[in-house]
């Protein structure tokens, strides 16, 4: 076990330190998330009541749409040069290249995050009346649970030519528990209602997490098998 | 083919018209017309019954997921994927007659109510089981990886199906409830037995469908082989 979390941790920080020394995703989703909250500014008015309301939705909305863009890339740069065939024949458990993937991606898209919702709310001039602690709890599970299975799908649909288009329509049904769930829960943090309203959507994301962790961790291999 | 695929063949055609008639009639003369709904009501019948088949469907993609992956055979992989494609378009025709039937007695076509919500998303998943298997690759390779996503699928079924439940019932409580008519307990004994009746002759036409569609899937694999071998000749 601990050698597996060994090399997943290689992996991890390969793609890290080949991110940082292109900072060519993170850019690019940096500036897509900005660019979906500038349509938005344009959908609802900013300085009407009803943004109150679409706020909870926005922030999942920019961490998918951004977060897919960094998922297209996590599998498809490995094609290049047959990188993948080499990750494939070392001598390594496939259930770590998973995990590696899954720590790199979660990295890149928090990262994202540390930048695009300050700015969402800065540009929609939200007041913050909820608990920061709460708000960071829900979004690094919601997080977790859409690169859990984002990576996992991206791993699969890698395998077709088409594959950035394939992905968001595999991806988004089998997020729409998690996106429901994230949702109720950051608005009712936000508005500072009751925790404890939010507290079975919390165990909702968490039950999400583990249980998919659990079957991309196991079924995983079944992917990387042969090609 | 062989012989003996031919007589089950034949012998499921051959009480699947009958049926087809006999629910026909109950359905449309022999079962009593709903006192505030009308003939609206009629729907009913085939929106069940296309339901149940959807599920049924559904739940054969992931037992036959399930096999492909524990020993990978191009039978398993054939027959999931005609599951999946008669669970698609039952699945279509139950949203389709749902949404005639809400329009006539809730006076809308679509209403985020737990049930539609979550056949929605059912909906949305096996489109995207189909457009797993219609990648390119070898066919072992497309086995496996849709056997993988048929498994996921699996599994997020009834987590959406929980969580619609929650979402719905703190925005507006009891709306809809379990349903008007859709909980059996209140039924008219007629309708009952048109209804098990409806059921019973779409399960009938599953299985139709089903064997059809293997037959006609495992075809296409002969004419696919016979195809390359012949590329090959000519090339060689």
């Amino acid at each position: 076990m601990i050698s597996i979390l060994k090399d997943a941790w290689t992996i991890a920080s390969k793609d890290l330190s080949n991110e940082i020394k292109t900072k060519q995703t993170i850019g690019m989703m940096v500036i897509f998330s900005s660019l979906v909250v500038l349509i938005f500014s344009f959908a609802f008015d900013p300085t009407n009541n009803m943004v109150k309301a679409v706020i909870p939705g926005l922030v999942w909305l920019i961490t998918v749409f951004s977060g897919i863009l960094g998922l297209n890339r996590s599998f498809l740069s490995e094609h290049e040069n047959d990188a993948l065939t080499g990750l494939r024949s070392a001598p390594i458990d496939p259930s770590s290249i998973y995990l590696g993937k899954v720590l790199a991606n979660f990295i890149l898209v928090t990262a994202v995050q540390l930048v695009s919702i300050p700015v969402l709310f800065l540009l929609f001039d939200y007041r913050f009346f909820g608990k920061v602690s709460w708000f960071i709890l829900v979004v690094i599970i919601g997080t977790l649970g859409f690169i859990i299975v984002g990576t996992f799908l991206a791993a699969l649909s890698a395998n077709a030519k088409n594959s950035e288009m394939l992905l968001p329509v595999l991806l988004l049904p089998l997020l729409s528990p998690l996106l429901i769930a994230g949702v109720q829960a950051t608005r009712i943090i936000l508005e500072n209602e009751l925790i404890a309203d939010a507290a079975s959507w919390i165990r909702l994301m968490a039950a999400y997490d583990l249980l998919f962790l659990a079957a991309c961790f196991f079924l995983f291999e079944f992917i990387m098998e042969g090609s | 083919m062989e012989k003996n695929t031919g007589i089950i063949d034949r012998l499921l055609l051959f009480t699947l018209i009958p049926s087809f008639f006999i629910a026909l009639y109950l359905i449309f003369i022999w079962s009593p017309v709903e006192k505030v709904m009308g003939a609206t009501q009629k729907i009913f019948y085939f929106h069940v019954g296309s339901a149940w088949v959807a599920f049924l469907a559904f739940g054969v993609v992931g037992y036959y997921s399930v096999r492909v992956l524990i020993k990978p055979r191009l039978q398993h992989h054939i027959n999931a994927g005609i599951s999946a494609e008669i669970g698609v378009l039952f699945t279509t025709i139950t949203l389709i007659t749902g949404m005639i039937w809400g329009k006539s007695s809730w006076n809308t076509w679509w209403t985020w109510e737990p049930r539609l919500a979550t056949t929605l998303i059912l909906w949305f998943i096996y489109v995207a089981y189909l457009f797993v298997r219609k990648m390119d690759g070898s066919t072992e390779k497309i086995a496996r990886l849709s056997a993988v996503f048929g498994i996921i699928g699996v599994i997020n079924v009834p987590i959406v199906f929980m969580a619609i439940r929650w979402w719905n019932t703190k925005l507006h409580p009891i709306v809809f409830g379990e349903g008007k008519n859709q909980s059996g307990g209140g039924i008219e004994p007629d309708m009952l037995v048109a209804l098990l009746f409806s059921i019973f002759t779409i399960t009938l036409l599953y299985a139709f469908l089903m064997r059809k569609g293997i037959e006609i899937e495992k075809m296409r694999h002969i004419v696919k082989k016979a195809k390359s071998k012949a590329i090959e000749k000519l090339a060689g």
